[in-house]
């Protein structure tokens, strides 16, 4: 009972109010890039997702059975980075023979998943945080939905603001920041929501 | 000769400006920002990598299958950067514990991998170091900027010194998360003023 109350708040916590764009800056090269259109920037969100809870379990069996096991710290990076890659290679070779018409839609932001750095820094978080293996496929499954969340909301902001009267020298990118730090302040208020 | 170098140094620093331009390493930009001294280090982390791994992949472009560059470049990156993190440990354990997470990061920021794929992969080396270097400087300095702009703002202060004496009331909500979007925008647009004036 106990170890289902800790993965439900982790999963709580991380989709909400440790949300990876928002609170912890990570993922924001895709966050402005992907979120001109709701419909992409959903199934970017969805694609990170599916890697990212793959990455959270395939780095958490790679850095108990093997690094840890032949206490070979100073290789996480570069092992963590390859299993990464070859993940996305994976997921990319799976969806393009099972799902063409996803595949099509994803085009170009699948491979770029790689150098998401919200990928990296989920699997180098879960020895951080010495999470034991179910709650770091939730952990990453959580990140992933926060992702989603955050890139689907600014995206539907940003479709409104097509319509609206942006000073010149802001249209772009300053006022999709200037709309993030507005979204952020209003995730603060889901700190204090629960406690661990 | 001379000229084309100094012409690749400057790129970086204005014209090409990694940050207010080019618009790529946001993470660490917007993450370690909060205090002068977290920018500065994490500017000289990333120039650092970014200058090693220019002269690596230039000396070695030739010897690199194009099919499998962009993983060949990842691996030489991520090498300088646990090189990076183990020497923080070693020397600046506080730079290191607060930095925590983005000093591997290093390995993902776009700015890093964009520019060996567009630079150092198609040139030769001296003009790699000067297209290395102007980058590495023109992201430390906006870095700096930023996180002058949020310490002053946020805690009053610069480098941990006080600046704005007692009577100052601290925007705490520079030094949050929302307050490093908010400002980033803001510099971002008026970057846009100046570049409209000048032209």
């Amino acid at each position: 009972m106990e170890e289902l109350r800790v993965v439900i708040l982790v999963f709580i916590s991380t989709v909400l109010i440790n949300n990876f764009i928002l609170v912890k800056f990570l993922g924001i090269c895709p966050f402005l890039g992907v979120s001109k259109q709701v419909e992409t920037a959903f199934s970017m969100g969805m694609a990170t997702t599916f890697v990212m809870t793959l990455t959270a379990a395939a780095t958490w069996l790679i850095n108990t059975y093997i690094l840890e096991y032949f206490n070979l710290p100073f290789l996480r990076y570069v092992s963590f980075i390859i299993v990464i890659a070859s993940l996305v290679q994976f997921v990319e070779m799976f969806i393009k023979k099972s799902s063409p018409v996803l595949y099509k839609a994803l085009g170009i932001y699948l491979p770029l998943i790689t150098t998401n750095c919200a990928i990296l820094g989920l699997a180098l978080l879960i020895p951080l945080n010495g999470y034991n293996f179910i709650t770091s496929v939730v952990f990453g499954l959580g990140a992933g939905i926060g992702f989603t969340l955050a890139i689907v909301l600014m995206a539907g902001l940003r479709e409104t603001l097509e319509f609206g009267d942006v000073p010149e020298s802001l249209k772009g990118v300053p006022i999709t920041l200037i709309l993030a730090g507005i979204m952020a302040m209003a995730f603060m208020g889901f700190s204090g929501l629960i406690s661990i | 000769m001379f000229k084309k170098i100094l012409y690749d140094f400057k790129n970086g620093l204005w014209r090409e400006n990694p940050i207010i331009v080019l618009v790529i390493g946001m993470c660490p930009t917007l993450a370690v920002t909060n205090t002068v001294q977290n920018g500065l280090a994490m500017g000289i982390a990333t120039s650092f990598v970014l200058l090693s791994s220019e002269i690596v992949i230039s000396l070695f472009k030739k010897f690199i299958p194009n099919n499998v560059r962009i993983p060949s470049f990842i691996l030489i990156i991520a090498t300088f950067v646990t090189f990076t993190d183990f020497f923080l440990k070693a020397f600046f354990p506080d730079i290191a514990s607060s930095l925590s997470l983005f000093i591997p990061l290093i390995v993902v920021n776009c700015l890093i991998l964009g520019r060996q794929e567009a630079f150092a992969s198609k040139n030769p080396t001296r003009r790699a170091i000067a297209d290395a270097l102007g980058m590495g400087i023109g992201f430390t300095w906006v870095l700096v900027l930023l996180s002058a702009v949020r310490e002053l703002l946020g805690m009053g202060s610069i480098f941990g010194l006080t600046i704005l004496g007692s009577w100052y009331q601290p925007m705490v909500i520079m030094i949050l998360p929302a307050g490093a979007f908010i400002s980033l925008g803001v510099l971002v647009g008026f970057m846009n003023v100046l570049k409209r004036r000048g032209n």
